[in-house]
Order: C-alpha cells, then sequence, then structure tokens
C-alpha cells in the first residue's frame, strides 16, 4: 500500500512498507529504523518516538494531540510538526510520506 | 474574594518573602526546630522501624498485607507479596500502616493508566509514602504547568545532546575506577564502584569539586532514608543536618561558579551554568527552597538508582551465569541488557499519587484525597506483561518496556544518562575482566522506596592475556 521514508538526523533515509491499521512507531521498529525506541510500547506516555513530519505532509497527518504534547514538549529538538509515531496509523493516504528523525530520543 | 483565598494569598506573599531573605540553611534549621517543637508538645517521637521476621504472604488476612513494610525487599518476601496482590487484589486498600490508609496498584497496565493521568492523580505535596521531614519543592512533586516549566529549565544538562559531550569523560573516569580496583582480593562493589562511578558522574553534572563527591552521595542518602517518608534508617536530626550542609555547600558552589563565570571561564554544559544562564533559573538562588528542591531531586535522582542498577546487574550476572556467557559471547546486547537490569532490579519500587477526585478503577472505588501507590517493582515482574517476569533474560524482546522510569509528564529525565552510564561501565568491564562473582550475601538497604544494597562482596578474575 505504499511506504514511508524514515530520515537520519545526519540525512540517511529508511524506506519502509506501510502496513494497513499499525502505527509508524510499530512500522519503524519491524524494520529496525535507527533512532525510534518506543520504550512504552505505543501509548504516547514515553514520549521515545518522536518524529518530525515534512511541511507539504502536516495537512494530511494532523497536527500532534494534546496527549502527544505533554510528553514532546520536553525535547529540546521539539517543532512545530513534531509527533510521536506511535499515535499515527498507516494508511494508504501517507504513501510517500517524509519522516525526519531528531537527533536523540528523550 | 473570600476571606480564605485572602489568607492564603497573604501566607504565600509572607513565604515568598521569607524565601527569598533568610538563608536557605538557616531555613533548614527552623524547620528542623518548628518540628521539634511540634512534637514535643504533642508528645509525638520520631519513627524509628525495628526489624522483625516478615509472616509468609499466605498466613496474612489478605486485607492486613502492609508492602509498606521497609523490610520487605531485605527478606526476599516482597515477590510473593506483590505477586498475591496481583492475583487477588491488583487495586488494594490498606486502611492502617505507619504511613497511614493507602491504596496499592501493583499490574502494569493500572500503574501506566494512573502515572499518566496527571488530570485525576496529583504528584504534590510529595511522591514517597510520608510526608519528608522538610516539603521543599521539587518538580517531580508537582502538577502541570508548573511543573513543566521547572523540569524544562534543567532538562538540558542531561538531555542526550549534552550527554553525548560528556561520554568519553564518562568513560574515562569509569576506566579509572575499574582500572584501580583489587583483583587478587574480594572487595566491596557498592563502595568501590556503584557510588564510586554515580558519585563522580554527579560531581561532573554540578561541576561540584571532584575530590568531595563523596558528599553527594552521603547527602543524597541521608535526604531519601528518611524514616518518616521511606521507613528508612535516617534519623530526623540526621535528615535535617544533611540538608543544611548541602544547601551550604551548594549556595556557596552558586556564587562561586557566579564569579568565575564574570572573570570569563569559559562556561561548560553543567547544570549550574545551565541554570544560571537560562531566563527561568537564572535567579533561582533568590528562591532558596526551589533551589534546595531541585537540587535534592538531581542529587537523589542520580544517587542510590544507577547506583543500585550497578550492583544489582553484577548480582543478577552471578545468579544467571548462562546470561554473563551470552553477553561475553555478543557485547552488542549490551544495550538491551541494560534495560532487562533496570527492570529486574527497579531500583525505586514506587511513586505515590494522590487522588484529586473521585475514581472508579479495577473495581474499586477510590476517594478523592486518597494516597495511591504505583508500584513499579511489581508492574515490571507482572505476568500478564512480561513473560517469566522473575527471570533476567539479557536479550528479552520487551525489556524496554520496564516501567522503572515511570510514564508520562514525572517520566525520568535522567533515563538516557542512566543507560549512558550502565553501558559504559558494562563495556569497560567486558574488556577487562573474565569472571564477576559475588562471594557472600548481599546486604539489602533498608526502605520501602530504595531497592538497594549497602555491600556486595565480589572477586574478580582477570581476562587471560592471549
Amino acid at each position: 500500500m505504499g511506504t514511508v521514508t524514515f530520515i537520519e538526523s545526519d540525512g540517511t533515509p529508511h524506506d519502509a512498507d506501510l502496513v494497513d491499521g499499525e502505527s509508524l512507531m510499530e512500522i519503524a521498529l519491524g524494520n529496525a529504523v535507527p533512532g525510534i525506541d518506543g520504550d512504552c510500547g505505543g501509548q504516547a506516555d514515553c514520549g521515545s518516538c518522536h518524529v518530525i513530519v515534512d511541511d507539504e505532509w502536516i495537512s494530511t497527518t494532523g497536527s500532534r494531540t494534546d496527549e502527544e504534547n505533554q510528553m514532546l514538549q520536553m525535547s529540546p529538538e521539539c517543532e512545530p510538526n513534531s509527533r510521536l509515531a506511535c499515535q499515527m496509523r498507516a494508511g494508504a493516504a501517507l504513501d510517500g510520506l517524509r519522516l525526519r528523525l531528531p537527533e536523540f530520543q528523550m | 474574594m473570600t476571606t480564605a483565598s485572602a489568607l492564603e494569598r497573604a501566607k504565600t506573599k509572607a513565604q515568598t518573602i521569607v524565601q527569598s531573605t533568610v538563608p536557605v540553611d538557616r531555613q533548614v534549621k527552623a524547620a528542623h526546630l518548628a518540628l521539634k517543637t511540634r512534637q514535643f508538645v504533642s508528645k509525638s517521637k520520631p519513627l524509628v522501624f525495628v526489624e522483625r521476621p516478615i509472616p509468609d504472604v499466605e498466613d496474612v488476612p489478605l486485607n492486613e498485607i502492609d508492602v509498606s513494610n521497609p523490610f520487605l525487599y531485605r527478606q526476599g518476601k516482597w515477590r510473593s507479596y506483590f505477586e498475591r496482590l496481583r492475583e487477588e487484589a491488583p487495586v488494594h486498600y490498606l486502611a492502617d500502616s505507619p504511613f497511614g490508609p493507602f491504596w496499592s496498584l501493583t499490574r502494569y497496565e493500572d500503574i501506566r493508566a494512573v502515572d499518566t493521568d496527571a488530570e485525576r492523580f496529583s504528584a504534590e505535596p510529595y511522591i514517597i509514602m510520608g510526608p519528608p521531614p522538610l516539603l521543599i519543592e521539587m518538580f517531580i512533586a508537582m502538577d502541570p504547568p508548573k511543573h513543566d516549566a521547572q523540569r524544562k529549565s534543567v532538562q538540558g544538562a542531561v538531555a542526550p545532546r549534552n550527554l553525548k559531550e560528556m561520554e568519553s569523560l564518562i568513560r574515562e573516569r569509569v576506566a579509572d575506577v575499574l582500572d584501580n580496583l583489587p583483583t587478587d582480593k574480594p572487595f566491596d562493589w557498592v563502595e568501590r564502584v556503584s557510588m564510586e562511578i554515580t558519585g563522580r558522574m554527579l560531581a561532573t553534572l554540578f561541576d561540584f569539586p571532584i575530590d568531595q563527591h563523596r558528599k553527594l552521595s552521603e547527602w543524597g542518602d541521608a535526604i531519601s532514608s528518611n524514616a518518616e517518608g521511606t521507613g528508612g534508617d535516617t534519623h530526623q536530626d540526621t535528615f535535617y543536618q544533611a540538608a543544611g550542609e548541602m544547601a551550604r555547600a551548594f549556595v556557596a558552589h552558586w556564587h562561586d561558579k557566579a564569579a568565575r563565570r564574570e572573570q570569563g571561564e569559559e562556561t561548560g554544559f553543567d547544570l549550574m551554568t545551565l541554570m544560571q544562564t537560562s531566563e527561568d533559573t537564572k535567579d533561582l538562588i533568590n528562591r532558596p527552597l526551589e533551589f534546595l528542591g531541585n537540587l535534592t531531586l538531581l542529587i537523589v535522582g542520580g544517587n542510590d538508582t544507577t547506583r543500585n542498577s550497578m550492583s544489582g546487574g553484577v548480582l543478577a550476572m552471578h545468579q544467571n551465569p548462562d546470561q554473563f556467557a551470552k553477553l561475553k559471547a555478543d557485547p552488542s546486547l549490551i544495550p538491551n541488557m541494560v534495560s532487562e537490569t533496570i527492570r529486574w532490579q527497579t531500583p525505586l519500587a514506587y511513586m505515590r499519587r494522590v487522588a484529586k477526585q473521585d475514581v472508579h478503577l479495577g473495581g474499586q472505588f477510590i476517594r478523592k484525597g486518597d494516597q495511591v501507590v504505583m508500584w513499579y517493582a511489581s508492574g515490571n515482574r507482572d505476568e500478564r506483561q512480561f513473560e517469566n517476569p522473575d527471570a533476567y533474560i539479557i536479550d528479552r524482546p520487551n525489556a524496554r518496556n520496564h516501567m522503572s522510569f515511570g510514564f508520562g509528564v514525572h517520566r525520568c529525565m535522567g533515563n538516557r544518562l542512566a543507560e549512558m552510564q550502565l553501558r559504559i561501565l558494562w563495556e569497560e568491564l567486558l574488556t577487562r575482566f573474565d569472571k564477576i562473582d559475588v562471594v557472600g550475601e548481599p546486604e539489602y538497604v533498608q526502605s520501602n522506596f530504595v531497592r538497594g544494597y549497602s555491600k556486595l562482596l565480589v572477586q574478580l578474575t582477570p581476562k587471560s592475556a592471549d
């Protein structure tokens, strides 16, 4: 159903196949994308699957929720388009999505 | 405005003025005197805990199970006690304990639900079971939004970006500690390794004189082991003495740092510099109780937590030689082994919350104002979350999902620093030693909060030169 590209902070891209219904955090872990930890298992409780959505994609993915913001705002690398990948569901609409990773996960 | 709220505001204003004009160590002393007077008037005594054998859990009625007993860990009863609670009463009420009535949460999912619900469960005014002798302001015991602002101002010091700068310095110091260990006779691992490394780390973080790093550990220990708060063995008088000494030393250190910076000394990545150069905290010295609170939090938070995971890892490896062999054969397992060690040890047993409203949880009715204890030590052994939870398995797939750091806004700020210290320790250990044998029974700390070791005798065998 398409691919998503995770881009490490040094520019290294990692393509992963989108799997319908899975979260983007799960997809990243399933494809061994370095730089995504997912410590809490996908409940927006730890902030360790921080990604930054490209400007052109943010209207499609939507901005972060208040719940995500609670964890994200504590990161010094938080940007306006920062989100938690565990709260983003894969779907056909996300084919071609590009996500930048912060240098560090908190 | 009601009279009550006018009074409250006047009180806050008065406190603010006192806070900013009276030296902090004098305030600590005054609080000590006030407490002694109250105790004299009410004829109450400071809490002292005397160790007695704890009965087997099956001999105790369910509603009398008391997991606040500070000897539960030392006597090895904690596993069976929590297992029974998880099974029979996962949301458990104890009507009477030395720390008052409290609810215990023992299942992973219930703990997670409450930990991430700052709306309904408050971390104020303290996160240990009983009131600490001195209520100092620290953001671990504050709710949003005040919590968020305070945490942000110090978070940078332990943020991963800063840690990268520190990694080589930490490695040098770890190597120095390990290179000076005896290999011809047993020695106390707690004293020589765990305390030494974490103490030096704390001194580095604060840019505190490195030759006085033991002081930091001593103060941290005295504060976190107070009897009233955690069932520990620190008498109130010792607590106040440590708090006063620490306050004096850090006020002096603050001014010294400020003066050195003014004279053009290059600024470092330490916490003091960070506080003095950040807009929110540059005047922190004028809010002494808050200043003391933030320091205490970082010193206690970075003191016996990592220390006990450093000791715990050695004990776990000794008890599970197959796991040590696995690690030696594949050192790339170290990061996962570090997570598994932090899960297995769970150096802090719990955090406490207070219900801000009536809440239904797990079929129980928790009333507004009730204290609720989230037992991470039990959640980390919950068979619903972790397969074969009592086993130490360094390549456990979901080891990272442990709850030792907590979840939600109060999630441990120093988690990456802790992981890094442990990772470096094990990397350096593997290059030097073939065997790390625990000889003799470990000695355990008296506390319902800190799960740790006061003594761990170890005999090292160096790697054979080949």
